[in-house]
């Protein structure tokens, strides 16, 4: 064997090696022990079976693949329209006021992950600051709840997704030549028809990894329904967890985990697809 | 020509969004009142209470041990390949490529559930170790992205005039290439130490008895109401602390 050759794959090995033994690995064994079945003292039963893959047809699992999809859907949209009038407005701007405004978005996306939940969470408590303040405008009754409920985890989602939908767009409205907005005005378009016409074709590669990017990462959730959510608003994610750890059944866990990765490789291919005819 | 106003609204309301839950907790962590809901004077006694929460300076203990330990081992196998994903074409790369990237791609819970399964079928009982292995793996493609990225405008001819110049394969490397190399790594090295002391969701399915970072600490504080004005305390500190950390590696980032 040549030196050069050699040389790569030493050099290949530990990367490679690790990334192998604590990510392919795991996710094989993963996907493996959906087709076993559990045992009564939390461990995994001899021989093969269908039936682990078969119990996610049951009515309990069901509805929660469907409001998985459901939230993960609207959080996108939500995200996605309040991102671009911000793109929009970012990339309009000087130079300083870019850098500014970019760190004042990353700043609150850098804080840890649950202490953003714990906020929300005093935010919106009985009694907290913000049922107060509601109560005080007349919007709401004092019985109100605004916590443990559908509203409160579709709010949350979006705080924490909103940073993974305005950086790509971002990027894509900081390459667009806005001269092309001109151009279209001076042709007699309206505001609100040159941005629809001209501006979101032309940061539609832009639009399209946002939306997979938030899409993607909310199927995953499940600790933003188990901080502010009810019952009633669990996700895949909730009941995965809760099959591993509440009754240490890892056969039905796995098979959940398998159904959410088809969930998550559905947009991840289209996405990949897209760009290879693009490309071509 | 006359600009709508509605883009620079709907981007003021937004940050408005953002903040204003973290300015919330803030203030609330010198407030009296337990919940929040109103003001009921100035304090710093649930700093103190934070002071004597025994507990939680084990759990910070717990999550810098894993936070440097795993940014270490993935800066070091980061950087190794990133060097040689950018210098070598094969099929050996592209496999390696795909399992770099794909970790990126994949919800944290899939992670989690997967690095479960493999610790329970090797039988390997969950603590520091297993902790230190799921945290390098996933800063692992982070580490190996920001590197490769700022490998783009690097000038390897630069090593094959050290060599030309009569630099051994060691002098180049250490005089030539890791001077070059460092700012890459200091700023993988910096995401790698955010994402291990932010993690939650892997954490969680990985830790054991006895090792149970900051991030869970606070999660199993939450339960009792007796902790929340506690916990206010202790968010400040740290978003005090990101802030400080995240206004500095901006400036780093922008004066280059």
């Amino acid at each position: 064997m040549s030196s050069p050759r050699r040389q790569e794959i030493i050099s290949t090995l530990p990367s490679l090696g690790w990334l192998i033994a604590f990510f392919a690995l795991p996710c094989l064994i993963s996907l493996t022990l959906a087709f076993r079945a559990s045992d009564l003292r939390g461990g995994v039963g001899d021989g093969w079976t269908l039936e682990t893959v078969k119990s996610l047809a049951d009515p309990i699992y069901v509805p929660v693949l469907m409001r998985t999809v459901g939230i993960s859907f609207i959080t996108t949209m939500v995200c996605l329209m309040l991102s671009l009038p911000m793109a929009w407005h970012m990339a309009r701007c000087s130079v300083n006021w870019r850098n500014a405004l970019l760190l004042l978005i990353i700043l609150p996306f850098l804080t840890n992950f649950i202490i953003r939940i714990f906020a929300w969470r005093s935010l919106l408590h009985p009694d907290g600051p913000l049922k107060h303040l509601l109560v005080w405008l007349n919007l709401i009754s004092e019985d109100a709840l605004l916590l443990n409920n559908i509203g409160a985890v579709m709010l949350v989602m979006i705080y924490t997704q909103l940073p993974f939908a305005i950086l790509p767009l971002y990027a894509a409205a900081e390459k667009f030549d806005f001269h092309l907005m001109d151009a279209a005005r001076d042709l007699g378009a309206t505001g609100w028809s040159a941005f629809r016409k001209v501006f979101l074709p032309g940061v539609r590669q832009g639009i399209i990894s946002a939306s997979v990017i938030v899409f993607v990462s909310s199927l995953g959730q499940y600790v933003i329904p188990q901080f502010v959510g009810g019952t009633m608003d669990e996700m895949i994610g909730n009941k995965i967890v809760q099959r591993a750890f509440t009754d240490r059944n890892l056969p039905l866990a796995s098979a959940l985990s398998g159904a959410l990765l088809i969930m998550v490789m559905i947009p991840v291919l289209m996405m990949t697809w897209r760009e290879r005819r693009a490309r071509a | 020509m006359k600009r709508s106003r509605v883009p620079a609204l709907i981007t003021l309301l937004v940050l408005v969004f953002l903040h204003a839950p973290m300015i919330v907790l803030v203030v609330n962590s010198f407030n009296e009142s337990r919940f929040g809901g109103e003001w009921e004077g100035f304090t710093l006694k649930w700093y103190e209470r934070l002071w004597e929460a025994d507990e939680v300076w084990e759990s910070l203990q717990v999550t810098l041990k894993v936070a440097v330990s795993a940014t270490l081992t993935s800066v070091l196998l980061g950087t190794l390949a990133a060097l040689v994903l950018h210098r070598c074409r094969s099929w050996l790369q592209t496999a390696h490529q795909t399992l770099v990237t794909l970790p990126l791609a994949l919800p944290d819970i899939l992670m989690g559930m997967s690095l479960l399964a493999l610790f329970v079928a090797i039988g390997m009982e969950t603590g520091m170790t297993t902790l230190w292995i799921a945290h390098t793996t996933f800063c692992l493609s982070y580490v190996t992205m920001v590197v490769l990225a700022r490998l783009q405008d690097f000038d390897f001819t630069l090593l094959d005039a050290a060599r030309d110049l009569g630099a051994s394969r060691w002098q180049a490397t250490r005089r030539v290439l890791l001077p070059l190399l460092l700012p890459g790594m200091i700023a993988g090295g910096l995401l790698a130490f955010t994402l291990s002391i932010d993690d939650y969701v892997i954490t969680f399915f990985v830790s054991g008895p006895g090792t149970t970072t900051l991030p869970l600490r606070v999660a199993s504080m939450m339960k009792t109401s007796r902790s929340l004005p506690v916990i206010n305390a202790l968010s400040t500190l740290m978003i005090a602390g990101t802030f400080i950390l995240g206004v500095i590696s901006f400036r780093l980032q922008r004066r280059r």
